[in-house]
């Protein structure tokens, strides 16, 4: 099936949206309230597009395709709605970007630049909300929220929680709890995915407030070290500490994450890890336990001294007197390293892992 | 796992046993929340009141223990009412006549008497799940970790071949791992009784050829020892010298005071890892290994996927890879590894172990690879028998029903079973030095019925004390509806109040997994 797509002939898939068919075509059409896990809700009016023959303007996220289909993504017309949605939704948000977090990554922001908004042309009242900070995992800042309702879906549709809904009528419609509760004391179970879906700074983890701006950020992908899901995710890092994760796209999570995939990782920068090797003290009595009968040593001595125990036991009893326990949570690589040491160096079979566990 | 996670979503029945999933794997789960929306059963077999249970279709409360019980009154029934899969049993299996003889009057009523399930609800679930197109199966250590596992897992391979709800999109008989590369281990050999790629010690060709690529005369042929038997082999003073990388035994064994015991006994102990962990403590060397976060290499999950993480961080502090540690560790016990780098090692893997013969980091991308993938242009295998099993034909097992080790008497008279909660992991060394989830969730607890605790004249918050055979611990209790009047529940991440002073280590005599979901314990009201 073919259309045609600001001019150029593009192949397409019957049952494809127009959106999704733009964007295998690589072409661009705004959006807010669109989210590739969600069912598409036509709400923010920004995707709307020119189709020959129709009637006004379509929203791109509802529309299906169909073969031979004349579509304009960006013609005087579309852009002209597209401020008009714009200039709405400027007028009624704080134009502090200079502080909000999502600067540099809110799509809110990006739009306006796009579309020569610079602030809004209607003047009547600005919504004003105070910031949520009760919960530990991420800062709720409802002035700048867009109610483009993906916290609410996503909540809804891939968690199966509803914790949050929209609340209110017209100019003081919110996103809320029941009650305005606190998520701690609702159905919330901190997967954050609605944070990473909000596509503006109402939703912001709390590690990264004051913590770095979106573009000192690099992003590596990486896969999450808790369960056997194995939730692809990013880690955000600027000079050498982890701001924020994020899902990515994988056939084994679809960018989501649950709580401790997404805020599970100050451990790695917490003070009690280990920086230097640590040998026990000569004066240590067996079997004293604890930290105060070691002392530092460098790599060399700390590796020579494990050798040295290690092959004592090895040469003097015999190798099935060693043993080895690898880890559920280092690589194949490490693993596989880690069995070869222990049959090919030390030479017993005496090597395994607690799965079991 | 036999098949992808996101078949899951796809599946008319979902029989859920012995998985919390919700909090276990809260991203498997959303793909059993989409299947229900779509109408898809969800039958769950669990004796704790958790979130996939109140969901379900069909709940079977079974006592904790009597899992295989109430699979053989599922397919008792399935076989008097004809519901079974003739011409898959035909074609794919063998061993049927000893299997159906195994079932001989484990009826369902017969297994409502051993679990307290009612009998009428393991008919509709037995039916739910024969009749349905596409069935599938997720099971985690609620099914593993009892001195009958094996038996469960055996049971449920037996319940998917007999309704041929096996080697389909959909189906399968899935176990979810429970740390995140549980299979890449396994894969590795990192077992006391296989090599890489799942080769027996005693395969002699296997440990030939792998002789030869590790440039060794030979390698050793009887199997060693069993992670949960070391306490036992160093208190009888076979192993003297323990090497453990990231492993916190002194909280995680069953009768972890056995094990802190055993740790003093060693002559020697190397401990490798991020913290100074309870395990540490008892080392004569600690090396600092250095995080996830800092190094590169693959993870395989669940389904089998090999996926690359790359480095985020620069190593903190002086700690190093694991890999690194290990390389030269090596080199000082006489024998040199020529491994560069994390890709080098995996195209070592790709050459001496047949599944991930096809696995290379160049390819794979951000999707990962499932393995089987013996060949470079391998494009990975999501589902596995699909057209036959590994091994041929399937095989039915004929499994006896057998109680717990230690069930509940007049002096131990509940039954304690162990899990995990959605906000901590493990031996909570790494969630609770996670701010946000210790200040989420700081405490330690114990779940209890209503009833019970009312009983005794408990509220929530109060403190008990729980006493087993082996130790004791102090505890704030929980009143959670529905977990059943014999049953108290503990998480077992907490070392201020460690459920693995209590747990059993009487073992599975094949899989030699520790009886960590059931043992039997008393509670009183304890004085704060
Ligand atoms: S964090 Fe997750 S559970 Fe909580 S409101 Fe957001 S989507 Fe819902
Ligand atoms: S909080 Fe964010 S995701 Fe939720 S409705 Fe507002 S803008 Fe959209
Ligand atoms: S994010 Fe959650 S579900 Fe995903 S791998 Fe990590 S722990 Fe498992």
């Amino acid at each position: 099936m073919e259309i045609l797509l600001n001019g150029t002939r593009v192949a397409v898939q019957p049952g494809q949206t127009i959106m999704q068919a733009a964007d295998s075509a690589g072409v661009h059409v705004p959006r807010l309230c669109n989210y590739p896990q969600l069912k598409p809700s036509g709400a923010c009016r920004l995707c709307v597009v020119q189709v020959k023959g129709a009637r006004g303007l379509v929203a791109a996220c509802t529309t299906p395709v169909a073969e031979g289909m004349e579509i304009e993504t960006d013609s005087p017309t579309v852009a002209d709605a597209r401020r008009d949605v714009l200039d709405l939704l400027v007028s009624n948000h704080p134009l502090d970007c200079f502080h909000c977090e999502a600067c540099g990554d809110c799509a809110l922001q990006d739009y306006a630049y796009q579309y020569g908004i610079k602030e809004g042309s209607y003047d009547g009242a600005r919504r004003q909300v105070e910031v949520d900070d009760r919960n530990p995992f991420f800062r709720i800042d409802y002035e700048k929220c867009v109610l483009c309702g993906i916290c609410v879906r996503m909540c809804d549709e891939v968690m199966g929680y509803g914790a949050i809904d929209f609340a209110g009528r017209g100019f003081t419609t919110l996103v809320s709890t029941p009650y305005g509760v606190s998520l701690d004391d609702s159905a919330c179970v901190f997967c954050g995915n609605c944070v990473q879906g909000c596509p503006v700074g109402a939703l912001v983890p709390k590690s990264q407030v004051g913590a770095a701006r979106a573009w000192e950020m690099k992003k590596v992908r990486s896969v999450c070290p808790y369960c056997g899901v194995g939730c692809a995710i990013d880690v955000h890092v600027k000079g050498n500490r982890i701001i924020k994760i994020e899902g990515a796209e994988s056939p084994a999570n679809h960018t989501m994450t649950c709580v401790k995939g997404r805020f599970g990782w100050e451990f790695v920068h917490h003070e009690d890890r280990l920086l230097k090797p640590l040998v026990r003290r000569a004066d240590a009595p067996r079997g004293a336990v604890g930290r105060e009968w070691f002392e530092e040593a460098t790599w060399d001595e700390a590796l020579a001294a494990a050798a040295a125990g290690i092959a004592r036991v090895r040469d003097g009893v015999g190798p099935d007197a060693v043993a080895g326990l690898s880890s559920a949570k280092a690589s194949n690589e490490e693993n596989y390293l880690f069995q070869k040491l222990l049959r090919a160096a030390v030479g017993t079979n005496n090597v395994d892992h607690c799965a079991r566990l | 796992m036999t098949n992808s996670l996101d078949e899951i979503a796809d599946a008319n029945t979902i029989l859920i046993i012995g998985s919390n999933t919700t909090e276990s794997h809260p991203v498997a789960s959303l793909r059993v929340k989409e299947a229900v929306r779509r109408g898809a059963n969800l039958i769950v077999i669990d004796p704790r009141p958790i979130e996939v249970a109140e969901a379900a279709t069909h709940w079977l409360q079974p006592l904790p223990g009597t899992n295989v019980a109430v699979l053989q009154g599922m397919m008792n029934h399935i076989l008097t009412t004809d519901l079974w899969n003739m011409e898959f049993v035909d074609s794919r299996t063998e061993g049927f006549a000893e299997f159906v003889a195994s079932l001989d009057g484990r009826t369902p009523e017969w297994a409502a008497s051993v679990s307290g399930v009612d009998a009428g609800l393991i008919r509709a679930a037995a039916e739910a799940y024969a009749t349905a197109e596409r069935s599938t199966i997720l099971y985690a250590m609620g099914v593993t970790q009892h001195s009958t596992g094996t038996d469960g897992v055996l049971t449920l391979a037996n319940l998917a071949m007999l309704t041929g709800q096996i080697g389909r999109p959909g189906t399968g008989v899935n176990p979810l791992r429970g740390q995140n590369n549980v299979q890449g281990s396994s894969d590795m050999g990192a077992l006391y009784d296989t090599l890489p790629g799942y080769r027996k010690v005693n395969d002699a060709a296997a440990r030939t050829a792998l002789a030869q690529a590790w440039g060794v005369a030979d390698l050793p042929a009887q199997p060693g020892a069993a992670a949960s038997e070391l306490p036992d082999r160093i208190m009888a003073g076979e192993i003297r010298a323990l090497y453990l990388m990231g492993e916190n035994i002194a909280l995680t064994d069953p009768d972890a005071n056995h094990t802190r015991k055993a740790l003093t006994r060693l002559e020697f102990l190397v401990v490798q890892d991020l913290f100074l962990t309870e395990t540490a403590a008892f080392a004569d060397v600690i090396l600092p290994a250095c995080s996830w976060a800092e190094k590169e290499g693959t993870f395989t999950n669940t389904e089998r996927r090999v996926q690359r993480f790359y480095q985020a961080l620069e190593p903190l502090g002086e700690s190093r890879p694991d890999w690194q540690i290990i390389v030269e560790l090596s080199a000082r016990l006489g024998y040199p590894m020529p491994c560069a780098s994390p890709q080098a090692i995996m195209a070592e893997i790709a050459a001496t172990v047949p599944q991930y013969g096809g696995i290379a980091y160049e390819r794979l991308g951000e999707a990962g690879l499932q393995w089987p993938c013996p060949t470079p242009d391998h494009p990975g295998t999501p589902i596995l028998h699909r057209e036959k099993f590994a091994r041929g034909l399937g095989r039915f097992s004929a499994v006896t029903f057998r109680p717990s080790a230690e069930l509940p008497d007049a002096e131990f008279p509940f039954v304690f079973t162990t899990g995990r909660s959605l906000y901590h992991y493990h031996s909570g060394s790494m969630t609770r030095r996670a701010r946000p989830l210790a200040e989420h969730r700081p405490d330690a607890y114990a779940e209890m019925d209503p009833a019970t605790g009312s009983a005794m004249g408990l509220q929530d918050g109060d403190l008990i004390r729980v006493t087993s055979r082996r130790g004791e611990v102090t505890v704030p209790v929980r009143l959670v509806p529905g977990t059943g009047s014999k049953v108290i529940f503990m998480p077992f991440h907490f070392r201020e109040a460690s459920a693995n002073l209590l747990t059993n280590t009487v073992l599975d005599p094949v899989a030699r997994i520790p009886e960590l979901k059931v043992c039997a314990v008393r509670v009183e009201v304890a004085q704060a």
